[in-house]
């Protein structure tokens, strides 16, 4: 086994991205995930001999919206490229593509690993044609070809080798993810593959200048795959160079399930894209206008934020940052800040019982009813003393499967605090005299059996006494 | 004075005054093409009982009256390289040889809405690659002037049976001179629009930047009409031009007074078969004697057109005739080992020599380490080219010159020796690169073989390249000689 | 320059064309003779030339994302060569 920290690990990271335009990139069929096969198809995307692209507008400025958010120089003058190959996804056996002038380059974006705040490089951005989608059957003797996905708009964005661990590279892919949900360009969604990644990876031991041998490694299908995929990769690209080996340069699958990566070696024949410039297409003219208008768009990123939220409500960096990763989520603490101040206790509720019960779920923020209305009004109910922390745990709960209002659910449920000093006390007594052990204990100087007599009284009480006054009343009569 | 040699306003005055009827028309295209299609053989594919059905609509609106399309009832070939839905279409490939499309080229939908009736897909050149129409994966398209000879190309099939008398007029493509060629070896009347005068969408790409398509008829007024019918911006081609279209026929006036005329030297030179120049030089002096000026010009990049042209249509080409693979349509090879196996069979059994010998050129031209030399040269040597284009139009109104530096040569004359069929094209390719319209119109024979005089003009200026041939036409008599067949 | 029968296989392969050996002395020759011809391209100085890839001065043509009715899905099998579910059908893609 190699010894974790001979190497240094270089990632360079290049991610696909689905636009969620209406209609295709150069035809009208619609991009909706999960027609039937083929049925989102015409005579353009599907290649037929003739056939010519017309590029849809929204497509462009969804990339330049992207472009623009990660920092890049948008182009003033950009093209588009046929990258030739054959594959039974690809119609026309070319793809359209960007090759020497792509619409944005020399970007950055910045993130955040064990506290410490790193800036990655972005090489470039450019606009391409998604391709078909394959599946086996026949023992794995045939292919079926569903074209429904051909010409979805993709952005392809290429990081500079400067990610070092699987983490950064994890990091970097959830940055990336919710600045293109931030700039409301895509469903970002890796399980219906909106969001993809490929991983370029070498090592070289520490110090050396020059790069390794890398491998670029495909189908990792989530952000843990992409971070398992790497770590695999890692191991094994050590235990080759510890063992006096040569890393082959070549592509190597990622399998989830078995956790290990396997050569593509042999699938492809020798590559050479024969990249030109599409004669079907004219140049896109860039002007400043344009690029204003495009830039006038862009909301406030997520580094923005969380910048925010930690001078203005005093979040840890922390807290800020993971309720920034996801615009649906920061946009769900401030709709709850509408309706209360206490930002610490929203942020509190977010960071525990929300997404506690949203990782165990599986789910985001959109699959559940709760509104940040919800939130606040809970928040102000608690502070009001209507209800209490116990209380509040069912409320919310019921909030998250119903979506109605606090102050509704407190009601059909009775869920109102007893904060009446008389019929506390009736309970105070009850509870006295049902545990003379108890109460004995106490007056021996065992302070923690007040603690079972309280918890004795919310029970009786079906928590709804209010358990300050519970104490108070409790030390009161056992005076 | 047979049907198909009236002038289309004495077609529509008989169609309206009901001595003639469309179905009569169709009917006297489909007799046409049985009595001399034998020798000929222009047609892959006629639409005979589809055509004889749109005849008789057209005849019931004729009776009822009302608004009627510019080719009212007109009989029309369609080159086979212009997608027609549901009526085959080949390319003269064996590869498309099964080919039921499932949508109409945009051309086709203008015919349709000018009312013509599309009488059957004509023959060509494979992929339009060829100018002799021997690159047929059927069969060779003969000229009617003299059966042993070879109708041109690639729009052989277009130019012949427009010659023949078996359509009224027909549509070609022209990417490096597939109208003009053939329209000057059949002898009649050829005419390559602007680059994006009229769409592509449908057009089976060859040369993309290069492609455009084109009316073949026996007279300049007919061409006026179909360019009519046919140009105009369609937002499905981005390389369509958004420019006004204006009103062709009213630009017949006769009149060449005062017009300038470059001829360049590089067109008359070496190669040129002197009774060729002998005809060019005589309709010169015909637009002399009628008031118009001519000197002597100089393209002085025309030697390198030819090598620029095959490195750009080809490099093209090689990607335009990527997606013949075998997967979604076309003739898929049996009995594939495997996909890729697939698609080479599927493609070497589908394709001919001349489309083989130039995606080889072509992707060859693309590779990498050879693009700058090949490509990227002949981009800018293309610029070069247009800039000579450029430079005699600073100065003169038109461009004249021959079509083609011979008359037709015999069949198989040429087969195996693909440069020097290449160098055939010396007077149409430059301007093809230029993206400028010409028109070639019948100028005198040569041994019984049509010659074709090139009246070449600026970028959307066809009213002018159109009016210089109206007005030669009026003055003289070649257009009128038919073959006799 | 001037090309192998090799490169003729290379270029083959890319082009995915099966070319019998007769084809292949046959476009080596062929390819040899044309661009021997297109060197005539390197006597011309065009170092400040901008290249040509279109002659109008045509830009930016985008349409407004507007989705389309797609096809009927027996038009888009119409001329499939093997079909199966809906979907075209091939030989295996080799992994």
């Amino acid at each position: 086994m190699s010894e974790p920290n001979k190497y240094e690990t270089v990632v360079g990271l290049e991610v696909h991205v689905e636009l969620h335009t209406n209609s295709k990139i150069f035809c009208g069929c619609s991009t909706a995930f999960g027609a039937p096969p083929n049925t989102h198809t015409c005579p353009v995307c599907l290649g037929h001999p003739g056939v010519l692209p017309v590029l849809n507008r929204q497509a462009v400025e969804y990339a330049m919206k992207a472009a623009m958010a990660l920092n890049c120089q948008i182009a003033d003058i950009s093209k588009f490229d046929r990258k030739n190959y054959f594959y039974p996804d690809s119609p026309k056996a070319y793809q359209i593509s960007q090759f020497d002038q792509p619409i944005g380059e020399h970007g950055w974006i910045e993130i955040e690993v064990n506290g410490e705040t790193k800036r990655i490089g972005i090489t470039r951005l450019h606009l391409e044609e998604d391709a078909g989608k394959l599946t086996h059957v026949d023992g794995g003797y045939a292919s079926l070809v569903d074209f429904n996905r051909v010409g979805t708009p993709l952005i392809e964005i290429v990081s500079e080798p400067d990610i070092r661990t699987p983490e950064e590279a994890k990091a970097y892919l959830e940055k990336i993810k919710a600045i293109m949900q931030y700039c409301d360009v895509s469903d970002v969604k890796m399980e219906e593959g909106s969001l993809r990644c490929d991983a370029n990876i070498s090592l070289r031991p520490y110090g050396q200048k020059e790069f390794g041998t890398r491998a670029e490694l495909k189908n990792m299908n989530s952000f843990r795959g992409v971070q398992r995929g790497l770590e695999y990769e890692q191991f094994r690209q050590a235990e080759i160079l510890d063992g006096g080996g040569v890393v082959i340069q070549e592509t190597r699958r990622f399998d989830d399930a078995v956790g290990k990566s396997f050569s593509m070696r042999g699938k492809e024949e020798a590559h050479d894209y024969r990249y030109f410039p599409d004669p079907d297409l004219v140049s896109l003219h860039i002007s400043e206008e344009w690029k204003q208008s495009i830039r006038a768009t862009i909301p406030e990123l997520p580094d923005a934020r969380k910048a925010r939220y930690t001078v203005d409500y005093s979040l840890p960096s922390y807290d800020a940052e993971v309720i920034t990763s996801s615009k649906k989520l920061a946009d769900f603490f401030e709709e709850s800040l509408s309706y209360t101040k206490d930002a610490k206790s929203v942020s509190n509720w977010i960071m525990g019982d929300l997404l506690g019960y949203l990782n165990a779920n599986n789910q985001e923020i959109s699959d559940v009813k709760i509104t940040g209305q919800g939130l606040g009004e809970m928040i102000g109910l608690l502070e009001k003393g209507t209800i209490n922390g116990k209380i509040a745990k069912t409320v919310f709960k019921t909030m998250l499967e119903t979506g109605k209002l606090p102050q509704q659910i407190v009601e059909e449920q009775g869920l109102v605090q007893i904060s009446d000093e008389g019929a506390v006390l009736q309970i105070v007594d009850q509870i006295i005299e049902a545990n003379p052990q108890s109460v004995e204990d106490y007056r021996a100087g065992k302070d923690k059996a007040i603690g079972f007599l309280v918890g004795q009284i919310m029970k009786a009480s079906k928590g709804k006494a209010n358990p300050a006054l519970a104490n108070k009343l409790l030390i009161e009569r056992l005076k | 004075m047979a049907l198909f040699d009236l002038r289309l306003q004495d077609v529509h005055n008989k169609l309206n005054n009901k001595e003639l009827s469309v179905s009569e028309l169709v009917s006297a295209s489909y007799a046409r093409i049985a009595e001399t299609e034998p020798a000929i053989q222009a047609f892959i594919t006629l639409n005979e009982e589809n055509a004889r059905l749109q005849a008789s609509e057209l005849d019931k609106q004729l009776q009822e009256g009302g608004e009627r399309g510019l080719l009212f009832g007109l009989p029309a070939g369609v080159k086979d390289n212009i997608v027609t839905e549901g009526l085959l279409t080949t390319c003269a490939s064996q590869f498309l040889s099964n080919h039921n499309p499932i949508y109409d080229a945009t051309v086709v939908r203008k015919l349709k809405a000018a009312q013509s009736v599309t009488i059957g897909k004509l023959n060509m050149d494979e992929f339009a690659m060829g100018g002799s129409n021997e690159n047929s994966s059927y069969f060779p398209t003969r000229n009617p002037w003299n059966t042993e000879y070879v109708p041109g190309g690639s729009s052989g099939g277009s130019a012949a049976s427009v010659a023949a008398g078996q359509v009224y007029f027909s549509l070609g493509s022209d990417t490096g001179g597939s109208i003009r060629q053939p329209a000057a070896y059949c002898g009649i009347v050829g005419l390559k629009p602007t680059y994006g005068l009229v769409s592509r969408f449908g057009l089976v790409a060859f040369a993309s930047s290069l492609d455009q398509i084109g009316p073949l008829t026996k007279n300049v007024e007919d061409s006026a009409y179909v360019l009519q019918a046919i140009a105009g911006y369609d937002a499905s081609d981005s390389t369509s031009a958004n420019v006004e279209i204006p009103d062709y026929t009213s630009a017949l006036t006769g009149d060449v007074k005062g017009l300038r005329i470059g001829v360049p030297k590089e067109y008359l030179g070496a190669g040129i078969d002197p009774r060729v120049k002998e005809a060019v030089l005589q309709a010169l002096a015909v637009y002399e004697s009628l008031g118009a000026t001519w000197e002597e010009v100089s393209l002085p990049h025309t030697e390198y057109a030819i090598a620029t042209y095959y490195l750009l249509a080809s490099s093209e080409a090689s990607s335009n005739l990527a997606r013949f693979d075998g997967v979604r349509y076309g003739v898929r090879a049996e009995n594939p080992e495997n996909l890729i196996d697939l698609y080479k069979k599927s493609r070497s059994e589908g394709f001919g020599a001349e489309v083989k010998r130039r995606i080889m050129l072509g992707t060859y031209a693309l590779s990498s380490g050879y693009y700058d030399a090949y490509y990227l040269k002949a981009q800018k040597v293309r610029t070069l080219i247009k800039q000579d284009f450029d430079n005699v139009f600073n100065q003169y109104d038109l461009i004249v010159g021959p079509t083609a530096p011979t008359p037709a040569f015999r069949i198989g004359e040429q087969v195996g020796d693909p440069l020097t069929m290449y160098l055939n094209d010396i007077c149409t390719i430059p301007v093809s690169l230029a993206g400028v319209p010409a028109i070639s119109v019948p100028c005198g024979t040569a041994d019984g073989l049509p010659i074709g005089l090139q009246i070449i003009g600026k970028a959307f200026d066809e009213s002018t390249v159109l009016r210089a041939a109206h007005a030669f036409e009026q003055h003289t008599e070649h257009h009128k000689q038919r073959p006799q067949l | 320059m001037s090309i192998t029968p090799k490169d003729v296989e290379h270029v083959a392969r890319l082009a995915r064309l099966e070319l019998s050996d007769a084809e292949k002395d046959q476009f080596t020759e062929q390819l040899n003779a044309i661009l021997k011809y297109a060197e005539k391209l390197n006597g011309l100085d065009t170092e400040n030339v901008e290249p040509t890839s279109h002659v109008l001065p045509i830009k930016n043509v985008m349409r407004a994302d507007e989705k389309r009715p797609s096809l009927p899905i027996e038009k888009v099998l119409l001329n499939a060569p093997d079909e199966e579910d809906g979907q075209f059908k091939v030989p295996a893609v080799l992994e």
